[in-house]
């Protein structure tokens, strides 16, 4: 066996390297190195992001079994970007009392769920599939129930394990009928063999893998868990479930629609179509009526994750460009609002939308991050939100699906009624009597991690030159 | 004489649909983990079987079952220690008691 394969690998094997000295760390250091543990995550994480940050060339290994591709390995320093962010917010949330004796589990079990993510991102072979999409889920649920004595995190976690097994299942029958009518497990044996093969079998199947996918993605008739998990999970665990998780499930459908079943597209866009207008429209609806911050986030990830659908129902370069693009632009916007939230949470307890009331008054900086978050989701123009929905609308009107851009265009007017109720509760709403939130100053961790996430959303949108570098590297191929 | 493949067939879309219905049904959680078993080797025999019958060249069903069971056992081992976080806590394991998050 020829083990310079191994080299090609380099994301992986980096990120194994950090995940490894953090568990070295957490065995074998005393309680003294344990308090600098978030902090050597931290560092050690962002070395992991500036040592891969130049994108890999086209290559595969292992017989094809694992391939990776320059947007891929782009995907993947996405991934890195959010991933740290998330870190740097869970700093100060690592020393409270309930997770002090557990912060080692947290950080491997989060290295673990991203290790499963890459894996997806860049496997040739349904195997190496499957089993990053399950590395990159049950660790999930432990991470979720990593409260042991809080009710609604272990509610939460069960509700996750059980409806992500269920989705695999699901996943799994799929392929095992696409196995039958191919022969095969590789992505490009696959395409080749069933071109010519069009059976009532590889319908179902191609149904039985947007449930599944769908499930991890929370699209419309698989949604059920998301609002209670994202209410039950520490904030921390919510914010890198609906950003990071979402970002790879979502390439990693791509990945499987554009290269399995790229020759009859037809069959997964019809699906794809209906898909796409119940998850942004019943998305929204639901968001309005939600009054707990992490609720309300919840559907609102819910209908974004719709109009990320939209990059994949394109079916072209410009499409995996935009897609790529708008995950990255909300992984800074939803951190950003995640990260208020939590630092609130941390300081006072409080996570309903009626506790926001008159917070520009005592907390001018975090309403004011707040606002640009919201305003970047909602997609008002000079933030890097307008020009995400810009780019994702043009790629599905391109493919001519006017009807289905109609429709999510007048569900973003929607979508800003509710986003501004918010901005409405902390500006104009006068405060609580006796009750509003203190006044306070957020940690070190929490505050540079907002900065770089307003700094992304002030000048993403800008700065043109990031756009036409994601458009070079998807033109490679996928 | 030898069995027909379409009888495996029979049997795991059987296995799969009586998971699909004992999971919607079922108010206990381990019986819901029994259903959720069920499925997943339903999945694993007709991965064995159009193996055998179809390609009986290539190993890759067989390789592809072994991972399944695999990661089968890792899903278990996991709701059974929530399960058992649950029980500690409720003292029953009931779905119908965490309904402290609703719509």
């Amino acid at each position: 066996m020829d083990y310079s394969q191994f080299l090609v690998m380099r994301g992986e094997i980096s990120l194994l390297v950090v995940f490894l000295l953090i568990f070295l760390i957490d065995t074998f250091g005393g309680q003294k190195s344990l308090k600098g543990l978030s902090v050597a995550a931290c560092v050690l994480f962002g070395l992991h992001t500036i040592w891969n940050i130049i994108p890999a060339e086209s290559a595969s290994a292992f017989g094809g079994m694992y391939q990776i591709s320059p947007i891929a390995s782009l995907v993947k320093t996405v991934l890195n970007i959010g991933t740290l962010i998330v870190l740097l917010q869970s700093i100060s949330w690592v020393d409270t009392p309930d997770v002090k004796l557990r912060r080692g589990e947290f950080y491997e079990l989060l290295l673990v769920t991203l290790f499963g993510m890459y894996l997806m991102v860049s496997s040739g072979h349904f195997l190496l599939f499957f089993i990053g999409l399950e590395t990159a889920s049950l660790p999930m649920a432990a991470l979720i129930a990593i409260n042991k004595k809080d009710t609604e995190s272990y509610e939460a976690g069960a509700k996750y394990l059980f409806t992500a097994v269920f989705s695999s299942a699901l996943f799994l029958l799929g392929l095992s009928f696409l196995y039958g009518v191919s022969g095969t497990l590789y992505f490009d044996d696959i395409a080749v063999n069933i071109a010519t093969n069009h059976t009532p079998l590889l319908i179902a199947t191609i149904a039985f893998v947007l449930a599944g996918m769908g499930f991890k993605l929370s699209l419309v008739p698989f949604h059920l868990w998301t609002a209670d998990v994202y209410q039950g999970a520490p904030t921390q665990v919510t914010s890198y479930l609906s950003v990071i998780s979402k970002g790879s499930a979502a390439f990693a459908l791509m990945l499987i629609l554009y290269k399995v079943f790229s020759l009859d597209p037809v069959v997964w866009q019809g699906i794809m179509w209906a898909l796409i207008v119940l998850t942004i429209t019943l998305g929204n609806l639901f968001a309005i009526r939600q009054k707990n911050l992490k609720r309300f986030l919840a559907f609102s990830s819910i209908s974004q994750a719709g109009y990320i659908m939209l990059g994949i129902i394109a079916g072209s370069a410009q499409g995996m460009t935009a897609l790529v693009y708008y995950v990255l632009v909300y992984i800074f916007s939803n951190l950003a609002a995640f990260g208020v939230i939590s630092s609130i949470e941390h300081h006072s307890g409080k996570v309903g939308m009626d506790d926001y009331n008159g917070l520009y008054k005592t907390n001018p900086k975090l309403s004011v991050v707040m606002m640009l978050a919201m305003f970047s989701l909602a997609g008002i123009p000079p933030f890097a939100g307008f020009f995400s929905k810009f780019f994702i609308f043009a790629s599905a009107i391109h493919s001519g699906f006017y009807i289905l851009v109609l429709i999510a265009l007048l569900n973003t007017i929607i979508s800003l009624y509710y986003y501004l109720l918010v901005v409405k509760a902390m500006f104009i709403n006068n405060e609580n009597e006796g009750c509003a939130i203190a006044s306070f100053r957020s940690d070190n961790g929490s505050r540079v991690s907002l900065i770089v996430c307003v700094a992304g959303i002030l000048l993403l949108g800008i700065a043109s030159c990031v756009y036409g570098y994601f458009t070079d590297l998807s033109l490679l191929g996928i | 004489m030898e069995i027909p493949m379409i009888a495996y067939l029979v049997v795991s879309t059987i296995m799969f649909f009586a998971g699909v219905y004992g999971f919607i049904t079922r108010k206990n959680m381990l019986a819901m983990l029994i259903s959720l078993e069920l499925m997943l080797n339903a999945a694993d025999i007709n991965f064995v079987v159009f193996n055998r019958y179809l390609y009986p060249e290539a190993f890759e069903g067989f390789f592809f079952t072994l991972f399944a069971i695999g990661i089968a056992a890792a899903e278990t081992a996991l709701a059974i220690a929530i399960i058992i976080n649950i029980f500690r806590h409720i003292r029953n394991v009931e779905v119908r008691n965490l309904d402290k998050m609703k719509y």
